[in-house]
């Protein structure tokens, strides 16, 4: 019974796959040296900016790209993407929001951006980027008052090209993989993120991002700093409109902990998922990485993971300092053909360095959930701790799940555990469930919500709710 | 009223249930009674509308209704209740939020405002109350980890919240110590009413001496051999069930 109710529960229609009409300047599809230096003059950056660049450029061209037992990617014509898109009229840029076109307003509206009062409300400093450049940036004059630094990434390479230069690529070099290479080169946006020492970040920091534009890449590039023993949570957002071809999405972000710094990054990804038969939908092919560099630095990743034809990343935590703590905490469902190949890596290096890992991964339709993880703890690292949770939640009997978790100990003093599980949701479950009343549907969210839940409990509050209301509508149609 | 007509069930293609005969009133409660194998637990669930059990003859109607056209879920927004002889653990789903997701779906079903987290949590004190349940078993995940009497009694922590017009209560004995057996058997004897019709399946006369019922069925094979009141239960306990096989 549970088999054929959840094949039925999955007919999705995804709720944001709008596109907005407003004129935009697009590059002719392409990539050469020439775009990479347009997209550097057109942003105004400073000179080891367009070198870089062009370093990252030179590197990808001798790259394959990389290639993963239990992903099928059709290839990628990379001459075939736009690099650069943004909406008309920068000359006059929007210096607030009663200056931004109406048109993308409504398009955050519709996403659920909390721009505006409710944005204030909400307690929440929205930095949205619109394809390729940031439109709106809020709450800045509070962030500014408590020293913290959140902008658009061009912006900080014009305002702070020292801070900038320092961190930029110190975690993700520009040969890091092809993907990585592709980014540093072409990158266009992103947020910048600076918490100056001791200083606890005042409000959540929040950056939704949507691709609107037909063939359009979206290269953003993260940098988040946290000065000594300073604070900052934050959460990115994404979506995109529903197009039958498949758009790429490779982004990397980057997170610096300092001594005693803490960085919370969270993630809720709802790009579009392509449709029932598995066409289009975005490939999301991206690089996160965060170095703990001083003692009892401590950065968490938490992600739902719920859209995207093809979902490829790992975001990792390099533990140099002492007693440096990283965590992953990932919920990532496929429906339909969705793919989705994900993990963490926990590099220990420092002595007494902990990582935990709980990685929640539910597959319906033909989806195929893989969790890739890597535990490296260097000789170096004595003391080290690690603990790895992986479940996987199979729905429907043509959906797949897949574990691949590496376990490298090169101390002997440290500790790894691993446990990982396999379930379905059962037909006593699911008749438990109606038997008080509730309609299969909900039974099926409310058991899928319960698998999660150690994850969600990661989540702040309003995002946790909004993931539990994500995960329904993305099981729509699996029970019936 | 509830009428149970001639019904025939069939369980991965043996005939378990061969035309079972059974009039339940408002007001009334009735047990079933029965040895292994009699087609105790059948009954329950078929009434429950699982779908590994399939109905091969007879009806079941209730107040006008066909009641087996309903789906199970329709069942319970209907009134029904079944409290599980083995109740199912559901992990990460939080005993409370579970509580008020189907309290309120009932209400939602009836047109009825939902209560808020604040009176449902008043609401839900007094019946742990009623059955010596802590209120720490609300903060814990649906059943998962509870002893057996921890789960029956979270069965009827249930049925007290979703005050059905109809339960049927499989084998809620079972497995209990005395103090869980009593504190369950208040539980029920608290839902009795005029409107409301109980079905109790046990094994065992015990439940019977906590928990009296207005008629007692046997049943042997597949049919109800034999009805009575409460002194039918005393007769069983004393003769067994060998003496009435051959009563139908």
């Amino acid at each position: 019974m549970a088999d054929a109710k959840v094949a039925a529960l999955l007919q999705k229609t995804y709720q944001h796959g709008f596109v907005t009409d407003i004129e935009s300047d697009t590059f002719p599809p392409g990539l050469s040296e020439e775009v990479i230096r347009a997209i550097s003059r057109i942003k105004k950056e400073p000179e080891f900016m367009l070198a870089w660049r062009l370093k990252a450029y030179r590197t990808w061209c001798d790259m394959a790209p990389p290639h993963w037992a239990k992903l099928r990617i059709a290839p990628i014509d990379y001459q075939q993407i736009c690099y650069y898109s943004a909406p008309k009229d920068r000359k006059d840029a929007p210096k607030s929001l009663d200056e931004v076109d109406p048109k993308l307003l409504e398009t955050y509206e519709k996403l659920g951006v909390p721009l505006h009062e409710r944005a204030r409300l909400a307690g929440v400093a929205v930095d949205a980027v619109f394809d390729s450049v940031s439109v709106a940036t809020t709450f800045k004059d509070k962030l500014r008052e408590a020293g913290v630094i959140f902008c658009p990434i061009s912006e900080a390479l014009q305002t702070y090209p020292e801070l900038v230069e320092k961190y930029l690529g110190s975690v993700v070099p520009h040969s890091d993989n092809f993907f990585a290479a592709l980014n540093a080169a072409v990158f266009s946006d992103g947020s910048f993120v600076y918490i100056p020492e001791g200083v606890r970040c005042p409000l959540e920091l929040s950056t939704y991002f949507r691709i609107n534009a037909a063939n359009t890449g979206q290269f953003e590039r993260t940098l988040i700093i946290a000065d000594e023993g300073s604070y900052v949570s934050y959460l990115e957002g994404c979506t995109a409109p529903m197009r039958d071809e498949n758009q790429l999405h490779a982004a990397v972000v980057e997170l610096v902990a300092l001594a005693g710094a803490r960085i919370k990054y969270a993630t809720v990804q709802n790009w579009y998922p392509g449709d029932e038969e598995g066409r289009g939908g975005i490939y999301n092919f991206v690089t996160k990485r965060g170095a703990c560099r001083g003692a009892r630095a401590h950065i968490s990743w938490t992600q739902i993971e719920t859209g995207s034809a093809i979902t490829w990343k790992y975001p990792s935590v390099i533990l140099q300092g002492e007693e440096s703590v990283g965590e992953f905490y990932s919920v990532a469902l496929t429906n339909h053909y969705q793919q989705a190949d994900t993990g963490t890596k926990m590099i220990h290096i420092g002595k007494n360095t902990k990582s935990t890992i709980v990685s929640k991964g539910i597959s319906a339709g033909f989806g195929q959930n893989t969790y890739r993880g890597l535990v490296r703890v260097a000789p170096s690292a004595s003391g080290a701790r690690n603990y790895t949770q992986c479940d996987s939640l199979l729905l429907g009997n043509r959906a797949g799940a897949h574990t691949f978790p590496y376990i490298e100990v090169g101390n002997a003093s440290a500790r790894a555990e691993h446990e990982a599980t396999t379930s379905k949701i059962r037909d006593d479950q699911l008749f438990y469930c109606q038997q008080r009343g509730l309609p299969p549907e909900e039974a099926v969210t409310m058991i899928v919500n319960g698998f999660c839940k150690t994850v969600f409990n990661e989540l702040p509050m309003e995002f946790a709710v909004e993931a539990q209301k994500l995960l329904a509508v993305s099981l729509e149609g699996a029970v019936g | 009223m509830w009428t149970i007509d001639n019904l025939s069930v069939e369980v991965n293609g043996v005939l378990v249930l061969k035309g079972v005969n059974l009039t339940i009133a408002p007001g009334e409660i009735h047990a079933i009674m029965g040895p292994n194998g009699s087609g105790k637990s059948t009954l329950s669930h078929v009434l429950a509308g699982h779908p590994a059990y399939h109905v091969v003859g007879g009806h079941v109607d209730w107040a006008g209704e066909d009641f087996l056209a309903l789906s199970p879920e329709a069942r319970a927004e209907k009134g029904f209740f079944l409290a599980f002889q083995y109740p199912i653990e559901i992990p990460g789903v939080n005993n409370l939020y579970f509580l008020k997701t189907a309290f309120n779906h009932l209400r939602a079903v009836r047109g009825e405002q939902p209560l808020d987290a604040f009176d449902f949590l008043a609401f839900v004190r007094q019946k742990l109350a009623l059955i010596g349940m802590d209120e720490k078993f609300l903060k814990r995940s649906l059943n998962e980890g509870f002893s057996g009497g921890e789960k029956k009694r979270n069965e009827i922590l249930q049925m007290l919240v979703l005050e059905p017009q109809l339960a049927v209560l499989d084998e809620i004995d079972s497995g209990l110590d005395v103090d869980a057996l009593q504190s369950i058997a208040t539980g029920v004897n608290a839902l009795r009413a005029a409107n409301r019709s109980i079905l109790m399946v046990t094994h065992y006369q015990r439940l019977l001496q906590h928990i009296e019922p207005d008629f007692v069925h046997i049943l042997v094979n597949g049919r109800i051999v034999k009805s009575g009141t409460k002194a039918l239960a005393e007769e069983v306990e004393s003769h067994g069930y060998a003496a009435l096989q051959g009563a139908s």
